[in-house]
């Protein structure tokens, strides 16, 4: 197939950048998005020209590495897939496409469609984890931790980290990843005893670090790839609140 | 940090004021639908009614009115200062943009919201201050009392259509705030879940819904009765407080 | 080269406690004195990185990757396994040693899986403390199930994703001791070469992938956890950019490079579909628990829709030929049954390259919404890919590349020949011999780095004092002369070729001639074929952009530089193994019904290869393997 792509070069974070048009043809519809940027990367090298630079490593949908703006939709317009997984046969014939890095005040461009992440860190740094001291851990079976609660906990954690819920957020929210981090460990009974801290904590570093305010769109949830339920964030919603009264009382931290 | 500080200052605590100013507005306005509402009964009732909340003792009156306004003020301000901080926090748009999820609704608040704050201006002004059309000359008689005659006063405000189209208009938008606002509210409080989302959502539509009907079905019911001669409302009693009022007048 | 394996004395079952107990600590108060490098952030690498930050050390800890969480550790689908015996179906260490030791082939070291088999429960107490959510049966505890080449159910899961969860859990930790300052986190750098001051492992020297400054670092000793090699394959099912170049660069400044011909071809992969594809992606190997796999018996038949062949006409090649382990024979054993029935020309997708996983019999048996709950992202998964409902139709599996047994020599303590230059997980050699059973790489990379590493390492520091050298050393200034100089070389080549391309034609050149079969002269004409590669890739090759900048064709150029001469090690490596064991299958060792031959006589061993220069080849070592409480026997699993 052929295509016409309207791609954002930028050299680095000190300049500004633009939309360049590249003709690509004889795309294979079975290549995946990344292997179709790959072609492209050929290409130009081979007139001598520099490669797009963007993000990707895993390329089975797990790493969360790769991120790309495909027609102003994170991932691209396949629900539930990331770039890597996204296929050419779900694009027409001759069709253009735009792609962009993902845009947010904390995820600044590197270069070309490759953003820094770093601020995702930062919040599980403040409190993403739960403490057990290498060595120190109980019996497996000791902690009995119902069904239903793994399961959930299970879907929460299946997060993998692309940002693309910010990416899609009008306001550049990371309340769908931070609920998620928060709704994984604090739904099991091992993360009950830093619940409270773990919750004012991460928040915290969210806001500090200038992500944006959600209004409930759930833009976030449906650009998903790993499908987080929006509950993560009535559940981090719920938690904070809880902590933040208990904050008042005692000492909740 | 201070805990109360510290709630202020977040993200969440800002959404929790948004949110709980919401539910007090909203569940006024479920209130002020239903007070309206019973124009549809004689008009001793809806006089009567108004006439008891004017004559609340004046630190309930004014406690409520401040109150009240006090969460018009919390809401905007916040609203405002969220607006803020999600633009800053994505300062260059993308080349393209596209919409998957965000209902028109959920997108709109902003607007649907600046709209409603001219329009209570604009509703105070017209019912309360009154300073748009003189509606000080409306006596009634409520069992040997002389009161304002409120159902007279709707009825007349109702009966210019461009006011009635434009209440009609802004109910409209109060539907669309209120469906995505309520159903905010939920989310932001933390009270849902899965298993709840779907049902909260119906009836946070549901809500804005009777809202909007409930308010809506006065001026229609005006507009119908005085120019389609389909008398839904005591027309006969407007025009016999009209007189009362001018012989009123012309007695001084 | 010291090749002493340090294998502590006493009974099979008591060496490690002997072992914990005989070496040297570290006091609580001294460990903030010494400073320790991690290089890798996957199951190893951060496990590591997490654990001997919250004992005090101060850690330098690098990835590749934007985030610690990327690792490729976090593409593991099917589970780890742990002698807990939680089922009650006869489990216990010494069976999970027994299996994994007879897994392996009989070319692993005794103690060290006897050891792993201790820890595996250990590493599933500590996942569940971290919040890891592990599958749960309805009473709210553990969940197991069966992997190919164990008869007892002992893999713990978390759907399909435990190797993200087992990962996320470990980054979470490691998370923790970053924000506490305990480990300096270094993402987007590559380490480009080890550095050595007086014989020990005393520093790195990295180039930030941001804005391409080279630097150096130095510790008290330097970890590597940087993963396998099979991406010198092009199309394996590792990450883009899995590479060897660490590995390799520790080899060239000493350390030796153990058995680089043992490579595990993983069954259930999705088959290649054009000469556009960038990776094969697997689907876990769990799939074969309740999947039947089967070829048509008539080479006519593969056009044919598969619904329309009659039972009959199927060859369920697994269970016919293994009748006791069926479709769960071990992944070196499955694939190459896989591979036979393709070349017999029953092969049925693209290319003839692909034999049919049959889930309809277990959809009938436990009905599909079981199946999905089961399986149901990998049917996703196959479908994004394939465009193929497997509910409806048997998927398409073909082997591909997956794993690396090889990689550097360890002793016991995992240190390499290079005092002070430890290697976790898979980037070493020690635990998996020849062939590794499903379930177990997770469950060593972490037993390497939270309950191996943390005592081993102490020892070394004991014995050498706190004291990391400066990097203003001259040690330390040729290295980082000698990796600019290669940087300027790569970005001088000024020809046509990307390095893209030359590693696509290193990796059909491996994937031919020592890929699922292997021999002599294919092997021979490998070694040909690879240097002139080589001379080509020096002549033709272009890299676009500069050094002092974010420049992904200079980083693939030199890994693939690295390949590049890797592979010719690695093809020496098989030919010189006479022999078939576990995944190095000699087709001139072989049974009538083609099952491997192995040469205990002569290889019961471990080849240990050492850096020569340029010029000369590499010199093998060996180790000689020592069993004294299992006996090599025939692998066989019918």
């Amino acid at each position: 197939m052929k295509l016409n792509l309207k791609i954002w070069r930028q050299k680095n974070s000190a300049v500004t950048g633009r939309l360049v048009d590249y003709q690509l043809d004889d795309v294979s519809p079975d290549s995946s998005f990344l292997e179709m940027l790959d072609l492209l990367n050929e290409q130009l090298v081979s007139e001598g020209e520099e490669p797009v630079a963007f993000d990707h490593d895993c390329r089975e949908g797990i790493c969360g590495t790769c991120s790309l703006n495909i027609n102003g939709i994170p991932h691209g317009p396949q629900k539930a897939t990331t770039t890597c997984q996204l296929h050419m046969r779900h694009f027409e014939d001759g069709e253009t496409i735009v792609i962009e890095p993902f845009r947010a005040k904390p995820f600044p461009v590197i270069s070309d469609l490759i953003i820094d992440r770093s601020a995702f860190e930062g919040i599980t740094q403040a409190g993403g984890f739960i403490t057990a001291r290498t060595g120190s851990a109980p019996d497996g079976n000791s902690i009995a931790v119902r069904k239903n609660i793994a399961e959930k906990a299970m879907d929460a954690a299946s997060c993998i980290g692309c940002g693309a819920c910010v990416a899609a957020c009008k306001n550049a929210s990371a309340m769908l990843y931070v609920g998620a981090k928060v709704s994984h460990l604090n739904l099991l009974p091992q993360g009950a005893a830093e619940k409270d801290r773990r919750v004012l904590s991460m928040v915290w570093q969210m806001d500090r670090a200038g992500f944006g305010n959600c209004t409930n769109y759930g833009e976030c949830s449906a650009v998903c790839p790993k499908e987080i339920p929006l509950d993560v964030i009535a559940k981090m919603n719920r938690d904070y609140a809880v902590a933040t009264v208990k904050n008042i009382f005692t000492q909740a931290m | 940090m201070n805990p109360f500080l510290q709630l202020l200052r977040s993200s969440l605590g800002k959404k929790y004021l948004m949110a709980l100013s919401g539910f007090v507005l909203a569940g006024f306005v479920l209130g002020h639908m239903a007070g309206n509402a019973q124009i549809f009964l004689p008009p001793e009732y809806i006089n009567a009614y108004g006439h008891k909340l004017q004559s609340l003792p004046g630190v309930v009156l004014w406690g409520i009115r401040l109150f009240l306004l006090l969460c018009v003020v919390v809401h905007i301000c916040v609203a405002v200062l969220l607006t803020i901080e999600n633009r800053l926090a994505r300062p260059d748009r993308y080349e393209k943009e596209a919409t998957v999820e965000a209902t028109i609704s959920s997108r709109a608040m902003p607007y649907t919201g600046l709209i409603l704050l001219f329009f209570i201006i604009f509703h105070l002004l017209h019912y309360t201050v009154r300073s748009i059309y003189d509606y000080s000359n409306l006596p009634y008689n409520l069992h040997g009392e002389t009161v304002h005659d409120i159902y007279t006063m709707m009825y007349l405000g109702f009966s210019h259509w461009w006011v009635s189209i434009f209440y009609i208009a802004v109910m409209g938008l109060l539907c669309l705030h209120l469906t995505h606002g309520v159903s905010s509210m939920f989310q932001t409080m933390g009270w849902r879940n899965e298993k709840w989302r779907a049902i909260l959502d119906k009836a946070a539509a549901a809500y804005g819904w009777v809202v909007f009907l409930g308010f809506v079905s006065i001026p229609v019911a005006v507009l119908l009765t005085e120019h389609a001669g389909i008398a839904l409302l005591d027309k006969e009693h407007v025009e016999a407080t009209l007189a009362l009022a001018k012989s009123l007048t012309l007695n001084q | 080269m010291n090749l002493r394996p340090r294998i502590p004395s006493g009974p099979l079952a008591n060496k490690w406690d002997n072992h914990k107990f005989r070496i040297k600590l570290v006091n609580p108060a001294n460990r903030r004195k010494y400073r320790v490098i991690v290089v890798g952030s996957g199951l190893a690498g951060g496990s590591a990185a997490a654990s001997l930050g919250e004992l005090g050390y101060n850690v330098l800890c690098f990835c590749y990757q934007d985030s610690p969480r990327r690792a490729h550790s976090i593409a593991a689908q099917g589970g780890i396994n742990a002698s807990k015996n939680y089922q009650n179906d006869g489990d216990s260490d010494y069976r999970l040693f027994y299996d994994t030791i007879k897994g392996g082939d009989y070319r692993s070291r005794e103690a060290n899986v006897y050891r792993l088999a201790q820890l595996s429960g250990n590493i599933i107490d500590q996942c569940v403390a971290q919040g890891v959510p592990f599958a749960r049966e309805y009473g709210g505890l553990l969940a197991n199930r069966s992997f190919g080449g164990a008869q007892v159910s002992r893999t713990f899961y978390a759907r399909g994703q435990t190797g993200q969860q087992l990962l996320l859990g470990a980054y979470n930790a490691l998370s923790r001791q970053i924000g506490l300052g305990q480990v300096k986190m270094y993402n987007r750098h590559e380490m480009l070469d080890l550095v050595l001051v007086n014989g020990h492992a005393k520093g790195i020297v990295t180039r930030n992938l941001v804005t391409g400054q080279i630097e150096s670092w130095s510790a008290d000793a330097v970890i590597l956890a940087t993963g396998g090699y099979s991406n010198v394959f092009f199309l394996s099912t590792n990450a883009a950019g899995c590479n060897v170049t660490a590995a390799f660069r520790a080899y060239k400044q000493g350390a030796g490079f153990a058995n680089p011909c043992y490579t595990q071809i993983h069954p259930t992969c999705i088959p290649q579909a054009g000469d556009h594809q960038s990776k094969l992606t697997l689907m876990s190997e769990s799939l074969r628990n309740d999947g039947r796999v089967w070829v048509p018996k008539d080479a006519g038949d593969c056009q044919k829709e598969p619904r329309e062949i009659a039972e009959e006409d199927r060859d369920y090649y697994l269970e016919r030929k293994y009748p006791s382990f069926g479709n769960l024979a071990p992944r070196d054993i499955s694939s190459r049954s896989a591979k036979e029935a393709c070349d017999d020309g029953r092969g049925v997708g693209p290319g003839g390259q692909g034999v049919y996983l049959d889930f309809s019999d277990a959809i009938s048996r436990l009905g599909r919404s079981t199946i999905e709950e089961r399986y149901g992202n990998l049917f996703e998964m196959y479908e994004r890919i394939t465009g193929e409902n497997a509910y409806d139709r048997p998927m398409r599996i073909y082997p591909a590349l997956h794993y690396t047994m090889g990689g550097l020599w360890v002793d016991y303590n995992l240190q390499s020949t290079i005092p002070g230059c430890f290697v976790l997980g898979e980037a070493n050699f020690s635990d998996h011999g020849a062939n590794r059973l499903g379930a177990s790489a997770l469950m060593q990379g972490l037993a390497d780095g939270y309950f191996i590493i943390p005592y081993t390492l102490a020892n070394y520091l004991a014995e050498t004092g706190a004291g990391a050298p400066s990097t203003d050393g001259r040690e330390f200034k040729d290295v980082e002369a000698g990796v600019k100089a290669r940087i300027d070389r790569l970005l001088s080549a000024n020809g046509k070729r990307s390095a893209r391309s030359f590693h696509m034609e290193l990796g059909k050149i491996v994937w031919e001639y020592c890929g699922m079969a292997r021999n002599a002269a294919g092997l021979q004409k490998g070694l040909e074929l690879i240097p002139s590669l080589r001379e080509e890739f020096w002549s033709d090759l272009r890299v676009t952009g500069q050094g002092e900048e974010l420049n992904m064709e200079l980083e693939r150029a030199g890994r693939v530089a690295d390949f590049l001469e890797f592979g010719e090690l690695m093809m020496r490596d098989a030919l010189d193994r006479d022999e078939s064991c576990g995944g190095h299958f000699r087709e001139e060792h072989q049974t009538k019904e083609g099952e491997a031959v192995r040469d205990d006589e002569n290889f019961t061993n471990v080849s240990v290869w050492e850096y020569k220069g340029e010029k000369a080849p590499p010199v093998k070592h060996t180790e000689d393997l020592h069993f004294e409480d299992v006996s090599p026997s025939v692998r066989s699993y019918k």
